[in-house]
Protein backbone atom coordinates (compact mmCIF):
# COMPACT_ATOMS: atom_id res chain seq x y z
CA UNK A 1 0.00 0.00 0.00
CA UNK A 2 1.48 3.25 -1.36
CA UNK A 3 1.41 6.48 1.30
CA UNK A 4 -1.87 8.47 0.07
CA UNK A 5 -0.88 11.68 -1.99
CA UNK A 6 -4.33 13.55 -0.98
CA UNK A 7 -6.04 12.81 2.73
CA UNK A 8 -9.10 10.25 2.43
CA UNK A 9 -12.48 12.19 2.52
CA UNK A 10 -13.57 9.94 6.08
CA UNK A 11 -16.95 12.06 6.43
CA UNK A 12 -18.29 11.07 2.83
CA UNK A 13 -16.69 7.76 2.90
CA UNK A 14 -17.91 6.41 6.08
CA UNK A 15 -21.79 7.32 5.41
CA UNK A 16 -21.50 4.64 2.46
CA UNK A 17 -24.76 2.04 2.54
CA UNK A 18 -24.89 -1.52 2.66
CA UNK A 19 -25.15 -3.16 -0.54
CA UNK A 20 -28.94 -4.76 -0.27
CA UNK A 21 -32.24 -2.59 -0.75
CA UNK A 22 -33.09 -1.97 2.79
CA UNK A 23 -37.06 -2.50 3.76
CA UNK A 24 -39.18 -0.18 3.81
CA UNK A 25 -41.19 -0.08 7.45
CA UNK A 26 -43.51 2.91 7.12
CA UNK A 27 -45.78 3.66 4.38
CA UNK A 28 -45.01 7.18 4.44
CA UNK A 29 -41.19 7.11 3.50
CA UNK A 30 -41.12 10.40 5.37
CA UNK A 31 -41.27 8.78 8.48
CA UNK A 32 -38.37 5.94 7.29
CA UNK A 33 -35.98 9.29 6.96
CA UNK A 34 -37.26 11.02 10.19
CA UNK A 35 -36.50 7.72 12.37
CA UNK A 36 -32.70 7.60 10.95
CA UNK A 37 -32.24 11.31 11.95
CA UNK A 38 -34.01 11.20 15.72
CA UNK A 39 -32.41 8.54 16.81
CA UNK A 40 -28.63 9.60 15.62
CA UNK A 41 -29.64 12.50 17.38
CA UNK A 42 -30.38 10.74 20.58
CA UNK A 43 -26.95 9.25 20.12
CA UNK A 44 -25.58 12.22 20.08
CA UNK A 45 -27.37 13.92 22.66
CA UNK A 46 -26.18 11.02 24.87
CA UNK A 47 -22.59 11.42 23.93
CA UNK A 48 -23.00 15.20 24.75
CA UNK A 49 -24.38 14.82 28.02
CA UNK A 50 -20.92 12.19 28.81
CA UNK A 51 -18.57 14.93 27.49
CA UNK A 52 -21.02 17.24 29.57
CA UNK A 53 -20.12 14.94 32.91
CA UNK A 54 -16.49 14.35 31.57
CA UNK A 55 -16.06 18.30 32.05
CA UNK A 56 -17.92 18.48 34.95
CA UNK A 57 -16.16 15.80 36.73
CA UNK A 58 -12.67 17.43 35.48
CA UNK A 59 -13.36 20.59 36.94
CA UNK A 60 -14.19 19.79 40.20
CA UNK A 61 -11.01 17.47 40.70
CA UNK A 62 -8.86 20.13 38.93
CA UNK A 63 -10.10 23.86 39.05
CA UNK A 64 -12.63 25.56 37.34
CA UNK A 65 -13.45 28.21 34.50
CA UNK A 66 -16.21 30.69 34.42
CA UNK A 67 -19.14 31.62 32.36
CA UNK A 68 -17.79 35.17 30.20
CA UNK A 69 -14.79 32.86 29.17
CA UNK A 70 -17.27 30.25 27.64
CA UNK A 71 -18.91 32.94 26.07
CA UNK A 72 -15.87 35.07 25.13
CA UNK A 73 -13.92 31.76 23.99
CA UNK A 74 -12.70 32.09 20.24
CA UNK A 75 -11.47 29.46 18.38
CA UNK A 76 -7.85 29.43 17.06
CA UNK A 77 -7.23 28.34 13.36
CA UNK A 78 -6.69 24.90 14.17
CA UNK A 79 -9.48 24.56 16.78
CA UNK A 80 -12.24 25.73 14.27
CA UNK A 81 -10.58 23.53 11.82
CA UNK A 82 -11.03 20.75 14.01
CA UNK A 83 -14.75 21.85 15.32
CA UNK A 84 -15.62 22.16 11.69
CA UNK A 85 -15.40 18.67 10.50
CA UNK A 86 -16.53 17.28 14.11
CA UNK A 87 -19.52 19.42 12.55
CA UNK A 88 -19.19 17.89 8.98
CA UNK A 89 -19.04 14.25 10.21
CA UNK A 90 -22.23 15.12 12.97
CA UNK A 91 -24.37 16.32 10.03
CA UNK A 92 -23.21 12.97 8.05
CA UNK A 93 -24.60 11.09 11.23
CA UNK A 94 -27.98 12.36 11.42
CA UNK A 95 -28.66 12.48 7.02
CA UNK A 96 -27.52 8.77 6.73
CA UNK A 97 -31.03 8.05 6.10
CA UNK A 98 -31.27 10.20 3.33
CA UNK A 99 -27.97 10.05 1.72
CA UNK A 100 -28.60 6.47 1.27
CA UNK A 101 -32.38 7.09 0.53
CA UNK A 102 -30.21 8.53 -2.68
CA UNK A 103 -27.57 5.89 -3.05
CA UNK A 104 -30.32 2.89 -3.34
CA UNK A 105 -32.21 4.49 -5.78
CA UNK A 106 -28.74 5.12 -7.81
CA UNK A 107 -28.23 1.12 -7.06
CA UNK A 108 -31.62 -0.53 -7.13
CA UNK A 109 -30.89 -3.40 -5.56
CA UNK A 110 -33.44 -6.38 -5.99
CA UNK A 111 -35.55 -7.02 -2.45
CA UNK A 112 -33.74 -9.29 0.21
CA UNK A 113 -36.48 -11.60 -0.06
CA UNK A 114 -34.94 -12.49 -3.83
CA UNK A 115 -31.69 -12.94 -2.52
CA UNK A 116 -32.98 -15.35 0.21
CA UNK A 117 -34.65 -17.55 -2.08
CA UNK A 118 -31.48 -17.56 -4.36
CA UNK A 119 -29.34 -17.97 -1.70
CA UNK A 120 -31.61 -21.37 0.11
CA UNK A 121 -31.55 -22.78 -3.63
CA UNK A 122 -27.40 -22.09 -5.33
CA UNK B 1 -30.91 -3.61 37.95
CA UNK B 2 -27.81 -2.33 37.88
CA UNK B 3 -26.11 -5.61 37.81
CA UNK B 4 -27.70 -5.99 34.15
CA UNK B 5 -25.36 -2.44 32.95
CA UNK B 6 -23.39 -2.98 30.39
CA UNK B 7 -19.75 -1.72 30.83
CA UNK B 8 -18.76 1.28 29.19
CA UNK B 9 -16.61 0.98 26.26
CA UNK B 10 -13.66 1.65 27.74
CA UNK B 11 -13.48 -1.45 29.30
CA UNK B 12 -12.26 -2.83 25.53
CA UNK B 13 -8.40 -4.08 26.13
CA UNK B 14 -6.64 -1.60 23.26
CA UNK B 15 -4.76 -3.52 21.25
CA UNK B 16 -2.12 -1.81 19.68
CA UNK B 17 -3.52 -2.49 16.29
CA UNK B 18 -7.12 -1.37 17.86
CA UNK B 19 -8.59 2.33 16.27
CA UNK B 20 -8.41 4.40 18.24
CA UNK B 21 -11.43 6.03 19.84
CA UNK B 22 -11.83 9.80 20.58
CA UNK B 23 -14.39 10.74 23.97
CA UNK B 24 -17.85 10.92 21.87
CA UNK B 25 -17.03 8.03 19.59
CA UNK B 26 -16.58 5.69 22.99
CA UNK B 27 -19.87 7.64 24.44
CA UNK B 28 -21.83 6.96 21.10
CA UNK B 29 -20.52 3.49 21.08
CA UNK B 30 -22.26 3.44 24.86
CA UNK B 31 -25.82 5.37 23.70
CA UNK B 32 -25.79 2.29 21.16
CA UNK B 33 -24.87 -0.64 23.56
CA UNK B 34 -27.38 0.51 25.83
CA UNK B 35 -29.77 1.38 23.21
CA UNK B 36 -29.42 -2.11 22.09
CA UNK B 37 -30.39 -4.06 25.02
CA UNK B 38 -32.58 -1.82 25.78
CA UNK B 39 -34.13 -2.47 22.31
CA UNK B 40 -33.93 -6.43 23.13
CA UNK B 41 -35.00 -6.21 26.45
CA UNK B 42 -37.30 -3.14 28.03
CA UNK B 43 -39.33 -2.88 24.53
CA UNK B 44 -38.72 -5.82 22.84
CA UNK B 45 -41.35 -7.63 24.45
CA UNK B 46 -44.06 -5.66 23.06
CA UNK B 47 -43.32 -7.84 20.07
CA UNK B 48 -45.18 -10.53 21.73
CA UNK B 49 -47.51 -8.38 23.17
CA UNK B 50 -48.78 -7.22 19.51
CA UNK B 51 -48.71 -11.06 18.28
CA UNK B 52 -50.47 -12.42 21.50
CA UNK B 53 -53.34 -9.35 21.90
CA UNK B 54 -53.82 -8.52 17.34
CA UNK B 55 -51.57 -10.43 15.29
CA UNK B 56 -52.55 -13.97 16.23
CA UNK B 57 -56.06 -13.01 17.13
CA UNK B 58 -56.52 -11.40 13.44
CA UNK B 59 -54.77 -14.37 11.88
CA UNK B 60 -56.72 -16.99 13.48
CA UNK B 61 -60.59 -15.07 12.05
CA UNK B 62 -59.24 -14.33 8.93
CA UNK B 63 -57.35 -18.21 8.64
CA UNK B 64 -59.55 -19.73 11.29
CA UNK B 65 -56.38 -21.89 12.31
CA UNK B 66 -52.56 -21.12 13.75
CA UNK B 67 -49.69 -20.01 11.53
CA UNK B 68 -48.08 -22.92 10.82
CA UNK B 69 -44.68 -21.62 9.65
CA UNK B 70 -42.56 -18.58 10.89
CA UNK B 71 -42.81 -16.83 7.81
CA UNK B 72 -46.87 -16.78 8.19
CA UNK B 73 -46.38 -15.14 11.45
CA UNK B 74 -43.93 -12.54 9.26
CA UNK B 75 -46.14 -11.37 6.43
CA UNK B 76 -48.76 -11.02 9.74
CA UNK B 77 -46.26 -8.87 11.54
CA UNK B 78 -44.77 -7.18 9.05
CA UNK B 79 -48.52 -5.81 8.84
CA UNK B 80 -48.35 -4.53 12.39
CA UNK B 81 -47.52 -1.22 13.33
CA UNK B 82 -45.77 -2.02 16.59
CA UNK B 83 -43.27 -4.42 14.87
CA UNK B 84 -42.38 -2.02 12.14
CA UNK B 85 -41.83 0.29 14.51
CA UNK B 86 -39.69 -1.75 16.74
CA UNK B 87 -38.03 -3.23 13.15
CA UNK B 88 -36.91 0.43 12.10
CA UNK B 89 -35.31 1.30 15.55
CA UNK B 90 -33.37 -2.29 15.25
CA UNK B 91 -32.04 -1.46 11.71
CA UNK B 92 -30.97 2.19 12.44
CA UNK B 93 -29.36 0.83 15.47
CA UNK B 94 -27.28 -1.66 12.76
CA UNK B 95 -26.63 1.32 10.69
CA UNK B 96 -25.36 4.01 13.28
CA UNK B 97 -23.33 1.03 14.64
CA UNK B 98 -21.65 0.79 10.63
CA UNK B 99 -21.50 4.55 10.39
CA UNK B 100 -19.89 5.29 13.97
CA UNK B 101 -17.64 2.67 13.18
CA UNK B 102 -16.83 3.45 9.85
CA UNK B 103 -15.87 7.24 10.79
CA UNK B 104 -13.55 5.96 13.83
CA UNK B 105 -11.91 3.97 11.17
CA UNK B 106 -11.64 6.32 8.15
CA UNK B 107 -10.43 9.33 9.91
CA UNK B 108 -7.26 7.27 11.27
CA UNK B 109 -6.53 4.58 7.97
CA UNK B 110 -3.54 5.97 7.00
CA UNK B 111 -2.26 4.92 10.26
CA UNK B 112 -3.77 1.61 10.46
CA UNK B 113 -3.12 0.69 7.07
CA UNK B 114 0.32 1.63 8.02
CA UNK B 115 0.95 -0.34 11.23
CA UNK B 116 -0.87 -3.51 9.46
CA UNK B 117 1.71 -3.39 6.81
CA UNK B 118 4.40 -3.52 9.34
CA UNK B 119 3.11 -6.08 11.75
CA UNK B 120 2.04 -7.76 8.46
CA UNK B 121 5.65 -7.74 6.92
CA UNK B 122 7.82 -8.42 9.94
CA UNK B 123 5.59 -11.45 11.46
CA UNK B 124 5.08 -13.81 8.28
CA UNK B 125 1.63 -14.60 9.79
CA UNK B 126 -0.19 -13.51 6.43
CA UNK B 127 -0.62 -15.44 3.35
CA UNK B 128 -2.66 -13.85 0.70
CA UNK B 129 -4.07 -15.48 -2.22
CA UNK B 130 -5.45 -13.00 -5.24
CA UNK B 131 -7.17 -15.86 -6.74
CA UNK B 132 -9.21 -16.43 -4.16
CA UNK B 133 -12.47 -14.46 -4.62
CA UNK B 134 -15.01 -13.34 -2.26
CA UNK B 135 -18.22 -16.25 -3.12
CA UNK B 136 -21.59 -15.22 -4.75
CA UNK B 137 -23.27 -15.60 -1.02
CA UNK B 138 -20.74 -13.20 0.09
CA UNK B 139 -21.24 -10.63 -1.95
CA UNK B 140 -25.09 -10.66 -2.99
CA UNK B 141 -25.61 -8.41 -0.30
CA UNK B 142 -23.11 -6.59 2.42
CA UNK B 143 -23.66 -9.04 5.18
CA UNK B 144 -25.27 -7.56 8.59
CA UNK B 145 -25.55 -4.33 6.60
CA UNK B 146 -21.56 -3.86 7.00
CA UNK B 147 -20.54 -1.70 4.30
CA UNK B 148 -18.18 -3.46 1.76
CA UNK B 149 -19.08 -6.67 3.46
CA UNK B 150 -15.74 -8.39 4.90
CA UNK B 151 -13.95 -8.03 1.90
CA UNK B 152 -14.67 -4.57 0.34
CA UNK B 153 -11.90 -2.05 0.30
CA UNK B 154 -11.62 1.79 0.49
CA UNK B 155 -8.56 1.70 -1.78
CA UNK B 156 -6.03 -1.11 -2.65
CA UNK B 157 -4.58 -3.06 0.53
CA UNK B 158 -6.41 -1.73 3.19
CA UNK B 159 -7.57 -2.91 6.63
CA UNK B 160 -10.93 -0.40 6.78
CA UNK B 161 -13.32 -3.49 7.36
CA UNK B 162 -11.57 -5.44 9.29
CA UNK B 163 -10.77 -2.48 11.59
CA UNK B 164 -14.34 -1.43 11.55
CA UNK B 165 -15.53 -5.45 13.02
CA UNK B 166 -13.63 -4.91 15.48
CA UNK B 167 -13.84 -1.58 17.07
CA UNK B 168 -18.30 -1.42 17.04
CA UNK B 169 -19.00 -5.39 17.65
CA UNK B 170 -18.80 -4.30 21.41
CA UNK B 171 -22.02 -1.91 20.59
CA UNK B 172 -23.62 -5.04 18.82
CA UNK B 173 -23.35 -7.69 21.64
CA UNK B 174 -24.03 -5.07 24.64
CA UNK B 175 -20.51 -5.76 25.38
CA UNK B 176 -21.18 -9.43 26.10
CA UNK B 177 -18.05 -11.03 24.75
CA UNK B 178 -15.06 -9.90 26.71
CA UNK B 179 -12.30 -7.41 26.29
CA UNK B 180 -10.79 -8.71 23.34
CA UNK B 181 -14.80 -10.02 21.65
CA UNK B 182 -13.42 -13.71 22.22
CA UNK B 183 -16.19 -14.86 24.99
CA UNK B 184 -16.65 -17.32 22.13
CA UNK B 185 -13.38 -18.80 21.06
CA UNK B 186 -12.94 -18.93 25.12
CA UNK B 187 -15.77 -20.90 25.54
CA UNK B 188 -15.35 -23.72 23.16
CA UNK B 189 -11.46 -23.64 24.43
CA UNK B 190 -13.24 -24.08 27.83
CA UNK B 191 -15.55 -27.20 26.49
CA UNK B 192 -12.61 -28.61 24.75
CA UNK B 193 -10.22 -28.65 28.50
CA UNK B 194 -13.46 -29.76 30.58
CA UNK B 195 -14.39 -32.93 27.50
CA UNK B 196 -11.16 -33.78 27.05
CA UNK B 197 -8.27 -32.85 29.68
CA UNK B 198 -5.64 -34.31 27.95
CA UNK B 199 -5.89 -33.61 24.52
CA UNK B 200 -3.01 -31.62 22.78
CA UNK B 201 -3.98 -30.78 19.14
CA UNK B 202 -1.07 -30.59 17.12
CA UNK B 203 -2.79 -28.94 13.56
CA UNK B 204 -5.86 -26.51 14.58
CA UNK B 205 -7.95 -25.27 11.08
CA UNK B 206 -10.11 -22.10 11.86
CA UNK B 207 -12.45 -21.85 8.52
CA UNK B 208 -14.24 -18.30 8.13
CA UNK B 209 -11.72 -16.16 10.86
CA UNK B 210 -12.82 -13.30 10.12
CA UNK B 211 -10.42 -11.39 12.36
CA UNK B 212 -9.30 -13.98 13.91
CA UNK B 213 -11.41 -13.17 17.17
CA UNK B 214 -12.36 -16.75 18.53
CA UNK B 215 -9.12 -18.60 16.59
CA UNK B 216 -6.83 -16.68 18.57
CA UNK B 217 -7.95 -17.92 21.68
CA UNK B 218 -7.64 -20.98 20.53
CA UNK B 219 -4.06 -20.56 19.47
CA UNK B 220 -3.72 -19.37 22.97
CA UNK B 221 -4.87 -22.05 24.69
CA UNK B 222 -2.92 -24.45 22.77
CA UNK B 223 0.41 -22.73 22.29
CA UNK B 224 2.26 -26.23 21.30
CA UNK B 225 -0.29 -26.61 18.41
CA UNK B 226 -0.13 -24.47 14.85
CA UNK B 227 -3.45 -22.78 14.00
CA UNK B 228 -4.31 -21.71 10.42
CA UNK B 229 -7.19 -19.64 10.26
CA UNK B 230 -8.83 -18.93 6.83
CA UNK B 231 -10.97 -16.59 5.06
CA UNK B 232 -11.60 -15.74 1.85
CA UNK B 233 -11.68 -11.65 2.32
CA UNK B 234 -7.92 -10.20 2.83
CA UNK B 235 -9.44 -7.19 3.62
CA UNK B 236 -10.49 -8.66 7.36
CA UNK B 237 -7.29 -10.95 6.89
CA UNK B 238 -5.13 -8.16 6.86
CA UNK B 239 -6.67 -6.59 9.87
CA UNK B 240 -6.44 -10.09 11.44
CA UNK B 241 -3.21 -11.53 11.29
CA UNK B 242 -1.48 -7.77 12.37
CA UNK B 243 -4.29 -8.21 15.62
CA UNK B 244 -2.99 -11.45 16.21
CA UNK B 245 0.74 -9.97 16.07
CA UNK B 246 -0.09 -6.86 18.29
CA UNK B 247 -1.44 -9.12 20.91
CA UNK B 248 1.94 -11.41 20.57
CA UNK B 249 0.28 -14.48 19.30
CA UNK B 250 2.61 -16.51 17.08
CA UNK B 251 1.16 -20.05 16.89
CA UNK B 252 -1.49 -18.62 14.51
CA UNK B 253 -1.49 -18.29 10.55
CA UNK B 254 -4.23 -16.24 8.23
CA UNK B 255 -4.49 -17.72 5.26
CA UNK B 256 -6.64 -16.80 2.52
CA UNK B 257 -8.62 -19.46 1.13
CA UNK B 258 -11.91 -20.59 0.75
CA UNK B 259 -13.60 -23.67 2.84
CA UNK B 260 -15.37 -24.96 -0.41
CA UNK B 261 -11.84 -26.18 -1.40
CA UNK B 262 -9.13 -27.19 0.95
CA UNK B 263 -7.14 -29.80 -1.35
CA UNK B 264 -3.90 -27.66 -0.21
CA UNK B 265 -4.17 -29.61 2.90
CA UNK B 266 -4.17 -33.62 2.16
CA UNK B 267 -6.48 -35.63 4.03
CA UNK B 268 -6.47 -36.17 7.83
CA UNK B 269 -3.69 -33.06 8.08
CA UNK B 270 -6.15 -31.40 10.81
CA UNK B 271 -6.60 -32.58 14.48
CA UNK B 272 -9.46 -30.18 14.73
CA UNK B 273 -11.53 -28.02 12.43
CA UNK B 274 -13.42 -25.09 14.14
CA UNK B 275 -16.06 -22.76 12.46
CA UNK B 276 -17.63 -20.06 14.66
CA UNK B 277 -20.88 -18.03 13.95
CA UNK B 278 -19.93 -18.88 10.25
CA UNK B 279 -22.31 -21.47 8.83
CA UNK B 280 -25.33 -18.96 8.48
CA UNK B 281 -23.78 -17.50 6.28
CA UNK B 282 -22.98 -19.53 3.58
CA UNK B 283 -25.52 -20.89 1.10
CA UNK B 284 -27.62 -24.03 0.59
CA UNK B 285 -24.74 -25.22 -2.33
CA UNK B 286 -21.86 -24.07 -0.36
CA UNK B 287 -22.40 -25.41 2.83
CA UNK B 288 -22.33 -29.08 2.48
CA UNK B 289 -19.36 -28.89 0.01
CA UNK B 290 -17.56 -26.74 3.10
CA UNK B 291 -18.38 -29.77 5.76
CA UNK B 292 -17.11 -32.39 2.94
CA UNK B 293 -13.90 -30.82 2.98
CA UNK B 294 -13.54 -30.34 6.48
CA UNK B 295 -14.35 -33.96 6.82
CA UNK B 296 -11.49 -35.16 4.44
CA UNK B 297 -8.81 -32.68 5.74
CA UNK B 298 -9.76 -34.20 9.48
CA UNK B 299 -7.33 -36.85 10.97
CA UNK B 300 -9.48 -39.84 12.63
CA UNK B 301 -10.11 -39.05 16.03
CA UNK B 302 -10.20 -35.64 15.58
CA UNK B 303 -13.22 -32.85 16.65
CA UNK B 304 -15.28 -31.07 14.07
CA UNK B 305 -16.91 -28.16 15.71
CA UNK B 306 -19.01 -25.50 14.54
CA UNK B 307 -20.36 -22.51 16.86
CA UNK B 308 -24.37 -20.99 16.00
CA UNK B 309 -27.18 -20.53 17.30
CA UNK B 310 -30.07 -23.22 18.22
CA UNK B 311 -31.38 -24.54 14.83
CA UNK B 312 -34.83 -23.86 14.34
CA UNK B 313 -36.59 -27.18 16.04
CA UNK B 314 -40.72 -28.98 15.94
CA UNK B 315 -39.79 -28.13 19.68
CA UNK B 316 -39.18 -24.39 19.32
CA UNK B 317 -42.17 -21.87 18.79
CA UNK B 318 -42.61 -20.33 15.70
CA UNK B 319 -43.30 -17.17 17.37
CA UNK B 320 -39.40 -17.75 18.81
CA UNK B 321 -38.20 -18.67 15.33
CA UNK B 322 -40.04 -15.60 13.65
CA UNK B 323 -38.02 -13.48 16.20
CA UNK B 324 -34.57 -15.43 15.25
CA UNK B 325 -34.92 -14.86 11.79
CA UNK B 326 -35.00 -10.57 11.98
CA UNK B 327 -31.95 -10.54 10.97
CA UNK B 328 -32.01 -12.56 7.70
CA UNK B 329 -34.86 -10.32 6.27
CA UNK B 330 -33.84 -6.67 8.11
CA UNK B 331 -29.92 -6.85 8.58
CA UNK B 332 -28.95 -8.38 5.75
CA UNK B 333 -28.49 -12.17 6.74
CA UNK B 334 -30.26 -14.17 3.52
CA UNK B 335 -28.90 -17.48 4.38
CA UNK B 336 -29.86 -17.30 8.01
CA UNK B 337 -33.41 -18.28 7.83
CA UNK B 338 -32.57 -21.29 5.56
CA UNK B 339 -29.76 -22.64 7.63
CA UNK B 340 -31.74 -22.29 10.95
CA UNK B 341 -34.38 -24.60 9.59
CA UNK B 342 -32.21 -27.04 8.00
CA UNK B 343 -31.33 -30.66 10.53
CA UNK B 344 -27.77 -30.10 10.78
CA UNK B 345 -27.23 -33.91 12.14
CA UNK B 346 -28.64 -35.14 8.64
CA UNK B 347 -26.10 -32.31 6.84
CA UNK B 348 -23.37 -33.71 9.12
CA UNK B 349 -23.92 -36.92 8.35
CA UNK B 350 -23.92 -36.59 5.02
CA UNK B 351 -20.90 -34.64 5.28
CA UNK B 352 -19.16 -38.26 6.32
CA UNK B 353 -19.70 -37.69 10.31
CA UNK B 354 -22.08 -40.86 11.55
CA UNK B 355 -25.00 -39.69 13.90
CA UNK B 356 -23.74 -41.73 16.34
CA UNK B 357 -20.59 -39.64 16.54
CA UNK B 358 -22.43 -36.21 16.95
CA UNK B 359 -23.17 -33.92 19.99
CA UNK B 360 -24.67 -30.74 20.68
CA UNK B 361 -23.34 -29.12 23.73
CA UNK B 362 -24.64 -25.33 24.95
CA UNK B 363 -21.59 -23.18 25.54
CA UNK B 364 -21.94 -19.55 27.09
CA UNK B 365 -19.11 -16.54 26.53
CA UNK B 366 -16.33 -17.20 28.64
CA UNK B 367 -15.57 -13.41 29.76
CA UNK B 368 -13.72 -11.32 33.10
CA UNK B 369 -16.99 -11.10 35.44
CA UNK B 370 -15.23 -8.07 37.34
CA UNK B 371 -15.51 -5.95 34.07
CA UNK B 372 -18.41 -8.06 32.25
CA UNK B 373 -21.04 -8.71 33.72
CA UNK B 374 -22.76 -11.92 31.98
CA UNK B 375 -25.12 -10.98 28.91
CA UNK B 376 -29.33 -11.33 29.70
CA UNK B 377 -29.70 -14.97 29.49
CA UNK B 378 -33.65 -14.76 29.95
CA UNK B 379 -33.59 -17.42 26.99
CA UNK B 380 -36.54 -17.35 24.70
CA UNK B 381 -36.95 -13.33 25.46
CA UNK B 382 -33.86 -12.66 24.16
CA UNK B 383 -34.14 -13.96 20.94
CA UNK B 384 -30.63 -14.73 20.07
CA UNK B 385 -28.64 -11.48 21.04
CA UNK B 386 -27.84 -12.94 24.37
CA UNK B 387 -23.86 -14.62 24.09
CA UNK B 388 -25.25 -18.26 24.37
CA UNK B 389 -24.61 -20.75 21.57
CA UNK B 390 -24.94 -24.51 20.81
CA UNK B 391 -21.80 -26.10 19.94
CA UNK B 392 -22.55 -28.75 16.94
CA UNK B 393 -19.82 -30.83 16.64
CA UNK B 394 -18.07 -34.65 16.14
CA UNK B 395 -15.41 -36.82 16.85
CA UNK B 396 -14.76 -38.49 13.48
CA UNK B 397 -14.35 -41.69 14.18
CA UNK B 398 -10.84 -43.86 13.63
CA UNK B 399 -10.56 -45.72 10.98
CA UNK B 400 -11.51 -49.47 12.59
CA UNK B 401 -14.45 -48.02 14.27
CA UNK B 402 -15.99 -46.59 11.17
CA UNK B 403 -15.33 -49.89 9.88
CA UNK B 404 -17.70 -51.23 12.72
CA UNK B 405 -20.14 -48.69 11.81
CA UNK B 406 -19.94 -49.54 8.26
C1 LIG C 1 -19.65 -14.28 10.58
S1 LIG C 1 -18.06 -14.27 9.95
C2 LIG C 1 -17.23 -15.43 11.03
C3 LIG C 1 -16.81 -14.86 12.36
C4 LIG C 1 -15.55 -15.48 12.93
N1 LIG C 1 -15.50 -16.91 12.76
C5 LIG C 1 -15.40 -15.15 14.40
O1 LIG C 1 -15.49 -16.07 15.20
O2 LIG C 1 -15.23 -13.98 14.74
C6 LIG C 1 -18.06 -15.15 8.39
C7 LIG C 1 -16.73 -15.12 7.66
O3 LIG C 1 -16.70 -16.20 6.72
C8 LIG C 1 -15.96 -15.81 5.58
N2 LIG C 1 -16.31 -16.73 4.49
C9 LIG C 1 -17.45 -16.80 3.78
N3 LIG C 1 -17.41 -17.82 2.91
C10 LIG C 1 -16.21 -18.44 3.07
C11 LIG C 1 -15.59 -19.56 2.47
N4 LIG C 1 -16.18 -20.27 1.52
N5 LIG C 1 -14.37 -19.91 2.91
C12 LIG C 1 -13.73 -19.21 3.88
N6 LIG C 1 -14.28 -18.14 4.48
C13 LIG C 1 -15.50 -17.75 4.08
C14 LIG C 1 -16.38 -14.37 5.39
O4 LIG C 1 -15.44 -13.66 4.59
C15 LIG C 1 -16.46 -13.88 6.84
O5 LIG C 1 -15.24 -13.32 7.24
Amino acid sequence: MSAPDTPLDWVTLSGRRAKGRRPEYFDEPALDRLYSTVFALAAEVSALRERQDTLERLLEARGTLTRAEIEQYVPDREAGRERGLATQAYIARIMRGFQQEVEAMAASDPPIMDVVERLSRE
Amino acid sequence: MASDLPPPYTAMTRHPMMPRVNHDEAARFNFLTHFNRYLSGTIGAGNKLAYEKRVLPAFRAEHGRDPEHRYEIRDAMNRDPWHRMWSALKRNSMEMRQHFGRQVVLRQLDELDAMARQYNEHSGQLELDPAIAQPPYQTAVDIHCQPGGYHGEERPGDVTVGANYDVGLFATTGGALGGLNDGGGQAVVAWVKAERPDWSPRRILDIGCTIGHNAVPIAQAFPEAEVIAIDTAAASLRYGAARAAALGVKNIRFVQASGEDLSRWADGTFDWVQTTMFLHELSAKAMPRILAEAHRVLAPGGLILHIEQPQYSDDMPLFEQFMRDWDAFNNNEPFWSAMHGQDLKQVMAEAGFPRECQFVAGVRAVVDPEIFPPSPDKGEEDYGRAAIWNAYGAWKPLAAEAQVAA
